[in-house]
């Protein structure tokens, strides 16, 4: 008896392996981490120099140096935040709203440690990874109060809100939280960056108001050239925020990129088209914003639609942030100086929403869900419910969040620089610098 | 001796460098100003924003001769820098009092 268990128990050892809690192993795969580490590279490289330059080259000559100050600043101070404790709270444990301390200041991190939700890479590679999305986050919001945000209100915003805002909603969507558990998809971060950074850009703008003379005076861009550079970088950046998010070196990375490129593509041209139409000529700024609108709205569909469906996306998105960055926000009149809520906030819920709609399932199957997850048009309309509920949640918290926030912070030290400063220029008055 | 101020369309540089060159003038200095005059200013739009521009961008050469040469300098000036459209420039003579050369210490016409 004793002899035929040992002969059955590699057998039975076997079976239990397969089964589907350990269907995927937690081993290193040295392609799945080569990817991920050059995908890490490419995010980073879309705040640094990326956004720094899209924005810098939008803000005229006298901001341009303290435009770039805010994306610095918010590279090394996210940076720091996030290895301390942002991590831990964003991507451990299973509780619904908020992670545990057991990750605080890296802890456990070793060398060979392996997160459960990037069971192929090492933890420390899973962990910067997410680092360079919460510092992109944190530097779009600044693209809505350009020009007017005293650079301390900024530092004080980037810790805080990376913490009470960024933080949950990764938790929520991507680390075990709520959203996620209830079914919500967003490959890459159409609620966790871009509707947050969104709605959070919208709510500073209002806080802070317009800046002086806007609507008199003329705040032409200093240097397009900059911009142009800077939407390259982000373009090929997002090459590894969308294929990275697939979090290996696998067909749905490529099949991400695909999208991502044709999303980008197709919002700039239908962005030309409109402005060519309605204003007689095709800028080279509105091409740039349209292939930003298109790659922000493919993000959260990236890993989960097909190609042509990417290029509707990207059309979809061309036509409605071009409509949200000139007639809504004339009509509406709020101050949002580089269009980060009429790009990314409409982008992100556009793209989230859309990706309820069009998801394929042989894109998201996986041994624990071989039929992956269905949109709309494969006959499943509770996915669309599932992607209304996490824009709602998203708006909601971010939007209240960034207001308290804002308020706290400005009791401490005021949120708008003073007003002769503000015509003086920020690169002087905050920095003490100057572009020659 | 003459200081002649000349405003003139960026473009037209090299054609009026070329031809005050043949006629023996041999120096000049140029600036890149902004300015209006008849020749309105354009649109711009920036994402739905639209902006006035009244500056357009100009040329100013300082050129200084002896006087004999004005009318000659004048001319050719003016003939080079002439397109026929609105916004050609203009051209300003006002008299110098003393010049030196700087390397060597020659004044008025030697310095010229």
């Amino acid at each position: 008896m004793t002899r035929a268990c040992l002969r059955l128990a590699p057998a039975f050892i076997a079976a239990l392996v397969a089964s589907p809690a350990f269907a995927q192993e937690s081993k290193i795969d040295p392609a799945d981490t080569a990817w991920m580490i050059g995908a890490t590279g490419l995010v980073l490289m879309m705040t640094i120099p990326g956004l720094a330059l899209f924005y810098a080259g939008m803000v005229r000559k006298k901001n341009v140096l303290a435009t770039m100050a805010q994306s610095l600043a918010a590279t090394f101070l996210v940076s720091i935040l996030w290895a301390f404790v942002g991590y831990s709270l964003a991507f451990t444990g299973d509780g619904a709203f908020i992670g545990t301390f057991e990750r605080i200041f890296l802890a456990g991190v070793t060398l060979d440690a392996i997160s459960p939700l990037a069971k192929t890479i090492p933890e420390s590679l899973f962990m910067i990874y997410q680092m360079t999305f919460a510092i992109i986050t944190v530097a779009l919001v600044a693209g809505s109060v350009a020009d007017r945000l005293r650079f301390s209100a900024f530092l004080l915003f980037c810790a805080l809100w990376l913490l009470l805002v960024y933080v949950p909603i990764a938790h929520w969507v991507w680390g075990g939280g709520f959203l996620g558990t209830y079914g919500l998809i967003d490959f890459a971060g159409g609620t966790v960056v871009h509707l947050n950074a969104g709605i959070a850009g919208l709510v500073a703008a209002y806080m802070l108001g317009a800046r002086r003379g806007y609507g008199s005076e003329n705040l032409a861009p200093y240097d397009l050239a900059l911009a142009v550079i800077g939407v390259g970088l982000l373009w090929v950046g997002w090459f590894g925020f969308n294929g990275g998010s697939a979090l290996g070196a696998n067909s749905r990375a490529a099949m991400a990129i695909v999208s991502t490129h044709l999303a980008a593509s197709m919002g700039a041209f239908t962005w030309m088209a409109l402005e060519w139409w309605t204003r007689g000529k095709p800028s080279v700024l509105g091409m740039i914003s349209g292939a930003v609108a298109g790659l922000g709205t493919i993000t959260p569909a990236s890993g989960f639609v097909l190609p042509m469906q990417a290029v509707l996306i990207g059309l979809i998105a061309g036509a409605f942030c071009f409509w949200a960055c000139t007639w809504l926000k004339r009509k509406v009149g709020y101050d949002d100086s580089l269009d980060v809520f009429g790009v990314h906030g409409v982008g992100g819920m556009t793209g989230t929403l859309l990706a309820g709609v069009f998801a394929v399932g042989a894109l998201s199957a996986t041994p624990e869900l071989p039929g992956g997850v269905h949109g709309l048009l494969e006959g499943n309309p509770q996915q669309v419910v599932a992607q209304l509920y996490g824009i709602v949640v998203t708006l909601v918290w971010s939007g209240a969040l960034t207001f308290v926030i804002l308020k706290v912070i400005g009791a401490l030290v005021p949120l708008r620089v003073r007003q002769e400063d503000e015509v003086m220029g920020l690169d002087v008055s905050l920095h003490g610098e100057a572009l020659q | 001796m003459k200081l002649v101020i000349a405003i003139i369309k960026p473009f037209k540089l090299d054609e009026v460098r070329e031809a005050l060159t043949r006629i023996g003038i041999h120096g000049m200095t140029v600036a890149e100003v902004k300015g209006y005059g008849r020749q309105k200013g354009h649109t711009e739009i920036y994402r739905g924003a639209e902006y006035e521009v009244n500056f357009l961008p100009k040329l100013r050469l300082e050129i200084a001769i002896a006087s004999e040469q004005l009318d000659q300098v004048m001319e050719v000036l003016a003939v080079t820098a002439r397109t026929g459209q609105i916004g050609d420039g203009k051209i300003f003579v006002v008299p110098i009092e003393r010049a030196m050369r700087i390397r060597t210490g020659e004044t008025d016409v030697e310095a010229l």
